[in-house]
């Protein structure tokens, strides 16, 4: 009786451990994680300074490449679809800006192993203003931009 | 697991498609309270990533310029019919989710 006691006791304890050890491994996962958001970047007013944090240069050249699919007129602000597809080779990442926005770097997707360089989302613009998307490819950025007119702004 | 993410992964030739819905508030931290007229504070999610066999297929680093309940779509290539895909979101509480599709 004591010894099945003891038993039970001993399996509950292992497996608490092992309970432990995924909320340690899933707590520490999402720090590191999020060690890498870059607030400067996401925090700056203007287009050039949140190039700046986030690629570490303002520079871009624009390329017929990027395929950039917004609405030409968002009636909804708080939601507008948006894609980014790109012929580019070696694209790394695709980088979501919109300009007339407070704080206007709205998303930033790192392609892994295998990503097809192909992003749909849906952003809020807080006016009309242009739309563009950045494609990072070796050591250069390249940008695709539109202008998407907002009845309603969403921000 | 009582996720509220809805995932659909679906796979053509080589090519397989993730379409994901989250639910969250998205709040950018510039949005009033209509009644009381009080700043209602930032709450979006930070950060998705999407696995596929440990790999990282992709990382999303977000700002509250992302809608409410967010939509995300990407593609990969490389995996099969079955293959497991993984998406987790961190909010910037720290909240997160987790949800697991097959590909099919």
């Amino acid at each position: 009786m004591i010894d099945a006691k003891r038993r039970i006791l001993l399996k509950g304890s292992l497996a608490a451990g092992a309970v432990g050890m995924a909320i340690g491994a899933g707590l520490l996962t999402p720090r590191l994680v999020l060690a890498a958001w870059p607030e400067a970047a996401f925090n700056a007013q203007s287009v050039d300074d949140a190039l700046k944090g986030l690629l570490g240069n303002a520079a871009h050249e624009p390329s017929d490449k990027i395929d950039l699919k917004a609405p030409d007129i968002a009636e909804n602000g708080a939601v507008v679809p948006v894609t980014v597809e790109t012929t580019l080779e070696g694209a790394s990442s695709i980088t979501l800006v919109a300009a007339g926005n407070m704080m206007p770097l709205v998303a930033s997707f790192e392609l892994g192993k295998g990503a097809l360089p192909f992003i749909s989302t849906r952003i809020k613009m807080g006016k009309t203003a242009n739309l563009i998307a950045l494609v990072k490819a070796g050591d250069k950025v390249y940008s695709a931009s539109r202008e998407v007119k907002v009845t309603v702004g969403g921000c | 697991m009582a996720s509220q993410m809805k995932i659909k992964a679906k796979i053509k030739g080589d090519v397989t498609e993730v379409k994901a819905l989250m639910t969250h508030p998205m709040e950018n931290g510039m949005g009033k309270n209509k009644e009381t007229g009080e700043v209602i504070p930032a709450h979006f999610i930070q950060n998705v990533t999407a696995k596929v066999g440990g790999n990282t297929v992709l990382t999303a680093l977000w700002s509250g310029g992302v809608s409410k309940n967010p939509y995300l779509a990407f593609k990969f290539s490389g995996a099969a019919k079955g293959d497991k895909v993984e998406l987790t979101w961190t909010d910037n509480k720290g909240a997160t989710e987790t949800e697991t599709v097959e590909i099919e």
